[in-house]
């Protein structure tokens, strides 16, 4: 990648974080650490892989995002705003009664939704369910799914990766948020997922290791990841709970905060100081 | 209804009142065992490790695996209480409760937390409108969902103690109290609020039994005596007091936070077709997903708030006068 696509992708990953602090400040508070750790990966899809049509949202050849991590919604929301399928006034409403962005990702209520999630676990298997059914209708889309860590405590989780391997599904690509945090505390302590690397290997899929948050090490993986012929790709992406967001930042306690419109202002602030212009 | 001065300890979320209830039950007994699904600091059961390190177990968010191991738990005559959000105690782990747990005759007791509307924030897929009926069906579980926190801490106790499983569906931050001082909150027997003529308002949890109470005051400005039970106890169901008050009212009106199929309304009017038809309005959610918003949002989107009783009451006394 060159230079200035990385100076744009940063500019665009830091709009989108004003952006979703700002809605989940606006409504109290909410899952502010699993939001920030994903902005990189779903800024590298949204604006330069995902093929998508805003105006046509359940475009029949479109690529999917599985945010099987439903929680993380308000990140996505700001995203799906930002590249016109909704007007960015609806992100003011995020978790009021009667809106259309509840916390938690709802196909349902929200244009450009692929998939309604929340249960974790449950949404990388729906991916595979998409990749198998794009594949029997010879449709050449590739299916993104995003997890947690904590979320690969769920035994689903394991389940729909045997599945996926067994039915080669090349075209589906997921990602592990691996932020090494849960909500009761860090991952290792709560129930160790290690060596997670290695437990994707050995379910059969091409797996990389990278840093979440560079871009260039995204772009590196995603290719690869796209070129591989016959297996599921697992990035498992070394993240930051809470990057961005200096009352979240890598704090255990990140996770689901209640937080005052006025941090969210400080947080902003923060960002913006950090801007190129 | 007369509400006593409280002493301070009893105002607190009810998530506190579950952990220290369960930490003094288990200073009494070795057998009491907690485990968690990456929901211990949502449920309040953190006290509970620091007290007992050795006796509580995290699983993380492995709501499946941590109901079998509950099981084997029990097999050694361990009595643990396992806690989740109510939609993933009821829907995500059916099976392995119905099954490892309660075919097998163990000695599990579940905890479902933020149940129906109180699930708020977290929206539609965390909104368990079923989890009741999904439990009511299985052979010999005992159900309760407290109002207040007096209750919950009257009943933890006889709950640990009736052999065989239990289902408890609380809230995480209510700090309610209805029942200060009174400690003759008694499992499976329905708390009698207040007394009343014309009908009778049964309702269960921490939602909809003050909007009971407070539907029974707006009907008294109108003339009509409504009697407020607490069905805390949703199975066993307390048949003879149903009856009681059937008998004596002539008219009866369920309340609860759950869809109308399945739970609360179903158990009494199960009771009241078999035993002695009586006309029965249920209110609670008619056939409708959940949704996200606040809990004052949610009760008006739903109809559980008092004005709606009060108006759903006199609507069913038209119909019999
Ligand atoms: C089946 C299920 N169990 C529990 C929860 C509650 N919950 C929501 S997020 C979360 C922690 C998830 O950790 P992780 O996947 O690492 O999320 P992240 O740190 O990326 O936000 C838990 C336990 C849930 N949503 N679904």
């Amino acid at each position: 990648m060159q230079e200035k696509d990385i100076m744009a992708l940063t500019e665009k990953a830091r709009e989108i974080r004003i952006a979703t602090i700002d809605a989940i400040g606006r409504s109290g508070g909410g899952h502010i650490g699993g939001s920030m750790s994903i902005v990189e990966v779903l800024v590298i899809l949204y604006y330069r892989y995902l093929r998508i049509d805003p105006k046509d949202p359940r475009r029949r050849d479109r690529d999917r995002m599985v945010l099987s991590k439903g929680h993380a919604g308000p990140t996505l929301y700001a995203i799906l705003s930002d590249v016109g399928f909704f007007p960015k006034d609806w992100l003011h409403t995020l978790n009021e009664g009667g809106t259309r962005l509840p916390s938690h990702c709802d196909m349902n209520k929200t244009p450009g939704i692929d998939m309604s999630t929340g249960s974790l676990g449950q949404g990388l298997s729906a991916a595979v369910g998409m990749a198998l059914g794009l594949r029997t209708d010879g449709i050449d889309s590739v299916v993104y799914s995003i997890i947690g860590d904590g979320e690969c405590h769920e035994g689903q989780i394991w389940e729909a990766a045997m599945a996926a391997a067994h039915f080669k599904l090349h075209n589906l690509v997921a990602f592990v948020d691996y932020n090494k945090m849960a909500l009761d505390g860090y991952i290792d302590e709560v129930m160790n997922v290690e060596d997670l690397t290695s437990k994707w290997v050995a379910f059969g899929w091409y797996t990389q290791r990278v840093d979440g948050h560079d871009f260039n090490q995204l772009e590196g993986a995603i290719d690869k990841a796209l070129k591989e012929p016959l297996r599921p790709s697992m990035i498992v992406m070394d993240t930051v709970k809470g990057k961005g967001c200096f009352f979240a930042e890598g704090k255990i306690t990140s996770h689901k905060m209640p937080f005052s419109y006025r941090d969210a202002e400080e947080a902003i602030a923060q960002l913006s100081r950090k801007g190129g212009k | 209804m007369e509400r006593k001065t409280v002493k301070q300890e009893l105002h607190q979320e009810m998530r506190k009142v579950y952990g220290s209830t369960l930490v003094e039950l288990a200073k009494k007994d070795a057998n009491i065992v907690v485990l968690d699904a990456d929901l211990m600091v949502a449920n309040g059961t953190g006290v509970f490790y620091e007290e007992f390190p050795n006796r509580a177990f995290e699983i993380g968010a492995a709501e499946a695996n941590m109901m079998g191991i509950a099981a084997g738990l029990s097999t050694l005559g361990k009595i643990p209480f396992a806690s989740t959000f109510a939609c993933f105690a009821s829907r995500r782990v059916f099976d392995q409760f119905f099954l490892s747990c309660n075919y097998a005759r163990l000695n599990v007791k579940l905890t479902g937390t933020d149940p129906g509307i109180t699930a708020a924030s977290n929206g539609g897929t965390h909104m368990a409108f079923e989890d009741l009926a999904l439990m009511r069906v299985i052979p010999d579980i005992t159900i309760v969902e407290p109002s207040d926190n007096v209750s919950l801490a009257a009943l933890l106790p006889q709950i640990a103690y009736r052999e065989g499983c239990a289902y408890i569906r609380i809230d995480r931050r209510s700090t309610q109290v209805l029942y200060a001082g009174d400690e003759s909150v008694t499992l499976g027997k329905i708390h009698v609020v207040k007394e009343g003529d014309d009908l009778t308002i049964i309702a269960c949890g921490i939602v909809l039994v003050p909007e009971a109470i407070r539907a029974a005051e707006l009907l008294q400005r109108e003339g009509i005596s409504a009697a407020v039970l607490d069905m805390h106890t949703i199975k066993p169901v307390d048949i003879e007091t149903i009856l009681q008050y059937a008998a004596k009212t002539g008219m009866i009106v369920t309340c609860e936070n759950h869809q109308i199929i399945g739970g609360l309304g179903s158990a009494v009017a199960e009771v009241l077709s078999e035993k002695l038809p009586t006309p029965l309005k249920r209110i609670g959610v008619d056939g409708e997903f959940g949704q996200v918003g606040s809990v004052e949002y949610l009760k008006n989107a739903y109809g559980m708030n008092a004005e709606s009783i009060c108006a759903a009451c006199k609507e069913a006394l038209k119909r019999i006068r």
